[in-house]
């Protein structure tokens, strides 16, 4: 159940907020740590693209749920089974090749979920969408690059892509799970089913994969839960990380 | 991207606005030119710095050398002729 957040429209808003903010989040994790200086900068710059479409999402949001919370509120004083975003964007970075398939499998996702808010009868919400599509489509660039380039690369490359893709691919699954938030949000015209996006993405997918020398793993194992605030395990050090200076100095500048 | 093989060294020519020329502004590592334009657009328009990328493999470029600084720059320093000092330039030139 979704604490404190009333309205299809409220939730529908929330958790493509709680994806950003928190693939950001993980991104931001790779500052200092990436393979060269230009891919941490290249990471980190996605991280506050992802970090600026958060904000607006929240903020459209606290005003949905008539809650008039904060952007931080939302980010760090709220517990673990209040957020909502996806399985796939809280699993751990891993190593460069685990983080390429993420953002490849996500920001997928992501530019056909804005492509189609533009048309969103929220005004808001497409004003956001409709900033959000540029940032994306780089986004998705750079992912698909990476995974041409460490896919159809060398042969350690090439295993630590398949591993990653055997690991990641089962999350893709509830991306596009239909509830009755989703159903009502799409029927408001405030953003599309998820479901609907699914033909899209898995032929953009597909296609950058087999470039790439790679195989679709073929899974059964459908993890989800996210969306009802069940999150796997990693995501409760990673918010406890992401959230601790807040807590410990409210309201805290620097 | 191994330590022990960097890849190539890239120079980075960006030009600010239409109209302009590409300036150099530094420099980075790339694979191939593909990857030197990306990380060119990462690391140096992250604050729309510019319109236009070049980049050019520093090994492309032929550089003067200090060694040669007297002949090559010293005589010119005795010729104010040559600048075109005598025109007044329109103040609606901003860029010349």
């Amino acid at each position: 159940m979704t604490l404190g957040v009333a309205g299809a429209a409220a939730v529908y808003t929330l958790r493509a907020a709680d994806d950003c903010l928190v693939l950001s989040h993980r991104l931001a994790q790779w500052s200092s740590w990436a393979p060269t200086l230009e891919d941490d900068i290249a990471l980190t710059n996605i991280a506050l693209d992802l970090l600026g479409q958060a904000r607006g999402l929240y903020a459209r949001t606290a005003e949905l749920d008539a809650t008039g919370r904060s952007e931080d509120d939302y980010a760090f004083l709220r517990d673990e089974r209040e957020f909502v975003n996806c399985l796939l964007v809280e699993q751990e970075n891993g190593d460069f090749a685990t983080t390429t398939v993420r953002q490849l499998l996500c920001s997928t996702f992501q530019l056909a979920l804005w492509q189609s808010l533009t048309t969103s009868t929220d005004e808001q919400l497409a004003a956001i969408a409709a900033k959000a599509v540029t940032e994306t489509t780089y986004h998705r660039d750079h992912a698909t690059d990476w995974t041409l380039r460490l896919g159809d690369g060398t042969a350690e490359s090439h295993e630590r892509m398949e591993a990653a893709l055997a690991t990641l691919w089962p999350y893709t699954a509830e991306l596009f799970e239909s509830d009755a938030v989703s159903q009502e949000a799409s029927i408001l015209g405030v953003g599309p089913d998820p479901e609907s996006l699914h033909p899209e993405w898995h032929g953009y997918v597909t296609r950058v994969l087999g470039d790439a020398t790679l195989v679709v793993p073929q899974s059964t194992w459908k993890p989800s839960g996210g969306r009802q605030g069940l999150h796997t395990e990693p995501f409760g050090y990673m918010l406890a990380e992401m959230q601790h200076l807040h807590r410990s100095f409210p309201g805290v500048t620097w | 991207m191994s330590e022990e093989t960097p890849a190539p060294l890239w120079e980075v020519f960006i030009r600010s606005k239409r109209g302009l020329a590409h300036n150099h502004v530094g420099s980075l590592h790339a694979p191939d030119a593909e990857m030197a334009l990306r990380n060119a657009r990462d690391v140096y328009t992250r604050r729309m710095e510019g319109v236009s990328i070049w980049v050019v493999p520093s090994a492309m470029i032929t550089a003067s050398s200090p060694d040669e600084k007297d002949s090559f720059f010293d005589p010119a320093a005795d010729k104010p002729y040559r600048h075109p000092t005598f025109y007044s330039i329109p103040k609606e030139v901003q860029q010349l």
